[in-house]
């Protein structure tokens, strides 16, 4: 019997070596599966926030979404005095204010349009609505428009880098 | 129907359903190996691995090849291997496998006429197994076009243009065949097709029929001599492993078909990494460029032989040789008139001369395919190309001779 | 029973090998011309008898040599004239800029290149003098004193401005000797330099008609486009790349590409660059196929302990 289990012993440490060689080429195809280094390098977008008019809603792009930039003007910022939750959700440039945000309604994900005269979004697919900072003024969106992680290089927004400015709105619950 | 009980264990659950155990016998454990073969009874596990690894390679190389001829180029060098991780692994394990694999065919093939394993009721597993080799020929020629370089593009011109049938100009075939005056992107969509469907299904198919047809004629032995199984393997069961003439499948012959999978897969994997070139001709790393063929045009070294046998006659001649050579083994089984099916070393001299020459003379054909046709090679590749013809025509007088031994 | 594994494994063995040797080796050996390199030490052009004084070259280049009439020199604060494009309309190709020719080309390329670039190129097939066929580089016929004292303190002050020999990148020597010819799409480098990415697709536009332009030029100079070199490494190989550049002529003879005249440092370089845009995980390949080599060796013992421990109650 003792030969019996020795040969036991040998089939199973050949499966635990073929296994591990099976575990090894795993780590290799859930690599190939990775995003490649070209969609990664195309995952940071620069805006130089310098070109924006006040009052002008423009969208940009980033990791294939749009992203809504909005320059406050002095009538904007009037109207949020005072409104703490939309002060907070300012990125302030230099002496200017800019709303950034993903523009992707946080009900179902339909892109909100942008009504200048009123100066908020309305989602055309089930009628929520956010202001120009981007906070819900009519449901069903649960949150206002997240915010993507920039960094603020001079006059300069590098989207998907985390800046401090950033991680300070996302530590205070701004954005998720 | 069937009376199911209640599961005592998953295994007993599993058994009610799907009779694993009964499976496992008929599959594995009773699925009995004559004792006297050796390794190259383990070309077959050989196969079957590297026919893993050329799918699962595939796979990945399937998720990022854009079969269309602007992007089919920078999609292989470009993405494939500069860009997704491990890419570049994918596809020298899906090139490389891909040569060696036809080594291992050869290998096996030859094993089969060494020892005569078409004969006897074996004659299925020979023509499935040859059937699989035009299957494996097709897949690896559609599979050469997809980088779309030079020698993608070059073969695909010259091979597609056979069916021509020389003086028949049958140019409306070729165009058919094409989809268009030249290779272009209907040619490149169609290989594609064909080389991740259609000729890949075929294979699996043809591999469940090759293993069926093994399943009542039994393995073949290095002896020839015939085997009571019956007898044999009840003898084994009893607890006379020793004294038995068979042995199981799984572990018996299965631990040896890994040890020569680990052989084998040192020398695969060397390859791999430190010597591709063979498997992955340079030329075939420039675009395909339809205005311009490249100096010295040659197909893969396995499909050199047959190459070999349309290039020293002309067209028309050339054209029915080269058709002759591809499916007279197919016939072999039918055109040995022997009745040994024994080593061929055994079977007396005039067979044991055919056999060593066949394969000799396979090698010099393949040398002299990839040679420039110039001078002495010429000369060597028509004597060579006219020695393989006469060989087949001998075949059925010189075994009709053969005494039994 | 005699085992006869052995005998039949080196039968098995022997007709492989004599397969692979023939169809692989040998006949590569048939199909192609074997060049062998001459480690870039140029001995057909004279060897430099004269000590260059740099402070004098440099008074040559600038002023009676009239190479900055041509060639921009960025580091000594003369920019390019013009456009690449409109340069290549001119001269066929842009002339290169010599901040770094000092160190990037071969001394005794760069004094005979002075003295008589067609013969210094190999290009005498195509620019014969006596045909009245120029070549567009002006030969330097001297400033009145000993031709061969101004030559060589003329290439003591390309190369007193240069970077150190050991400061070349491979993108330098690669741009330097071959980068104005051709394009390296994989690196994203075209002739007339790397290609920007724009916001603005008119800007993407009028970059590449800029470029076709260039093409153009290079296209009547050359008889062809100079092919893209992504792939070369793997398509030709370190080995003729090497010949090639040493010398055009000895792998393909009449070819319109000129002898570069790079060091042998140099040359180094340009395949590294060429390793980096066609052959980028050389490193990775190596290093993983160690690991994966090592562990399909112990993968092999264990089948062969696992075969050993199986058979034992066979036999």
């Amino acid at each position: 019997m003792e030969n019996n289990n020795r040969r036991g012993f040998m089939g199973k440490a050949f499966g635990a070596v073929a296994a591990v060689g099976a575990v090894g080429s795993l780590v290799a195809m859930k690599k190939t599966w990775d995003p490649l280094p070209s969609v990664k390098a195309a995952g940071f977008t620069t805006l130089d926030m310098s070109i924006y008019a006040e009052g002008v809603m423009v969208t940009e792009k980033w990791r294939g979404k749009p992203i809504f930039v909005l320059k406050k003007s002095e009538r904007l910022m009037a109207q949020e005095k005072g409104n703490a939750a939309a002060e907070a959700r300012n990125i302030k440039i230099g002496n200017d204010n800019f709303m950034v945000a993903i523009g992707l309604c946080t009900h179902l994900g339909c892109i909100p349009a942008f009504r200048k005269d009123e100066g908020n979004f309305l989602c055309a697919c089930h009628g929520g609505m956010f202001d120009a900072s981007g906070l819900v003024l009519k449901v069903p969106p649960p949150r206002g428009f997240d915010i993507p992680p920039f960094k603020i290089e001079g006059n300069k927004l590098v989207l998907g880098e985390v800046g401090p400015e950033w991680q300070a709105m996302k530590d205070n619950g701004v954005t998720l | 129907m069937a009376h199911f009980t209640k599961a005592t264990s998953v295994k007993d659950w599993l058994n009610q359903r799907l009779a694993i155990e009964k499976v496992e016998k008929v599959m594995a454990s009773e699925y009995w190996i004559p004792k006297n073969i050796n390794f190259l009874w383990a070309m077959g596990m050989i196969l079957v691995v590297t026919f893993v690894l050329l799918l699962v390679s595939g796979i990945f190389l399937l998720m990022y090849y854009v079969p269309t001829v602007d992007e089919a180029f920078d999609s292989v060098n470009y993405t494939i291997m500069r860009e997704v991780d491990f890419g570049w692994l994918w596809r020298h394990v899906h090139g490389v496998a891909a040569s060696v694999v036809f080594l291992i065919i050869y290998i096996h093939m030859f094993t089969g006429i060494y020892y005569g394993s078409y004969k006897k009721g074996r004659e299925m597993i020979w023509i499935s197994g040859m059937l699989l080799f035009v299957a494996f020929s097709a897949e690896a020629f559609s599979g050469y076009m997809l980088p779309w370089g030079q020698m993608s593009y070059w073969a695909g011109m010259v091979i597609t243009n056979l069916f021509s049938g020389g003086s028949l100009h049958a140019n409306f075939l070729v165009e058919w065949i094409r989809g268009d005056y030249v290779p272009a992107q209907a040619f490149l969509g169609r290989f594609f097709m064909l080389h991740v469907l259609l000729i890949p299904v075929a294979i699996m198919g043809l591999i469940g029929l090759h293993f069926a047809a093994l399943r009542i004629p039994h393995v073949n032995n290095q002896d020839g001599g015939e085997i009571d199984f019956d007898v044999e393997s009840k003898k084994y069961l009893d607890g006379d492993k020793a004294g038995s003439k068979v042995m199981r499948f799984a572990n018996d012959f299965m631990s040896k078909d890994m040890m020569v999978v680990g052989i084998f897969l040192i020398f695969f994997f060397y390859l791999v990494f430190y010597n591709y070139g063979f498997a992955m001709d340079a030329v075939n790393f420039d675009p395909a460029d339809g205005l311009k063929t490249p100096t010295h045009i040659y197909p893969e070294w396995y499909f050199l032989w047959s190459y070999e046998i349309l290039r020293p006659f002309n067209i028309d001649l050339g054209l029915v040789l080269f058709g002759f050579a591809q499916v007279i083994f197919v016939f072999l089984p039918f055109i040995d008139r022997s009745p040994n099916s024994i080593p061929a070393n055994r079977r007396g001299t005039a067979f044991k001369v055919w056999f060593w020459l066949m394969l000799s003379n396979m090698i010099v054909l393949t040398a002299m395919g990839k040679l420039p046709p110039e001078g002495m090679f010429s000369a060597i590749g028509l004597v060579s190309a006219i020695l393989f013809i006469v060989q087949w025509l001998a075949l059925p007088i010189i075994t009709s001779m053969e005494k039994k031994v | 029973m005699k085992n006869k594994e052995p005998i039949i494994l080196i039968v098995v063995v022997f007709f492989a090998l004599l397969t692979y040797y023939l169809v692989e080796p040998y006949a590569h050996s048939v199909m192609h011309k074997h060049v062998e390199s001459e480690g870039f030490s140029y001995a057909d052009l004279p060897t430099i008898e004269k000590k260059g004084d740099a402070t004098r070259g440099q008074e040559l280049v600038m002023g009676a040599g009239a190479c900055v009439g041509c060639h921009s020199i960025e580091v000594a604060g003369m920019p390019a004239a013009m456009e690449p494009q409109m340069a290549a309309a001119s001269y066929g190709v842009n002339p290169p800029d010599l901040s770094n020719a000092g160190a990037i080309f071969d001394a005794k390329f760069l004094v005979d290149i002075i003295k008589n670039p067609a013969h210094a190129l190999m290009v005498e097939h195509k620019f014969d003098a006596e045909k009245g066929q120029m070549h567009p580089m002006v030969p330097f016929y001297g400033a009145g004193g000993d031709i061969d004292q101004e030559i060589a303190d003329m290439v003591a002050y390309l190369q007193s401005i240069a970077v150190k020999p050991e400061e070349v990148t491979p993108t330098m020597a690669f741009e330097n000797a071959c980068g104005r010819c051709h394009a390296v799409s994989y690196e994203n480098w075209t002739q007339i330099g790397i290609k920007p990415s724009f916001k603005d697709k008119k800007d993407s536009l009028a970059f590449d008609i800029k470029l076709l332009e260039y093409q153009d030029s290079i296209k009547a100079y050359m008889g062809k486009l100079p092919p893209d070199l992504s792939m070369y490494i793997r398509s030709r190989g370190e080995h003729y790349i090497n010949t090639f550049m040493e010398n055009p002529q000895s792998q393909l003879e009449g070819t319109a590409m000129p002898r570069v005249g790079v060091t042998a440092e140099s040359a180094e370089k340009v395949i590294e660059y060429l390793e980096d845009a066609g052959d980028t995980k050389r490193h990775e390949r190596e290093e993983i196929g160690m690991n994966v080599m090592i562990y399909i060796v112990i993968f092999a013992i264990f089948a062969f302990l696992w075969k050993k421990q199986v058979w034992r109650d066979l036999h």
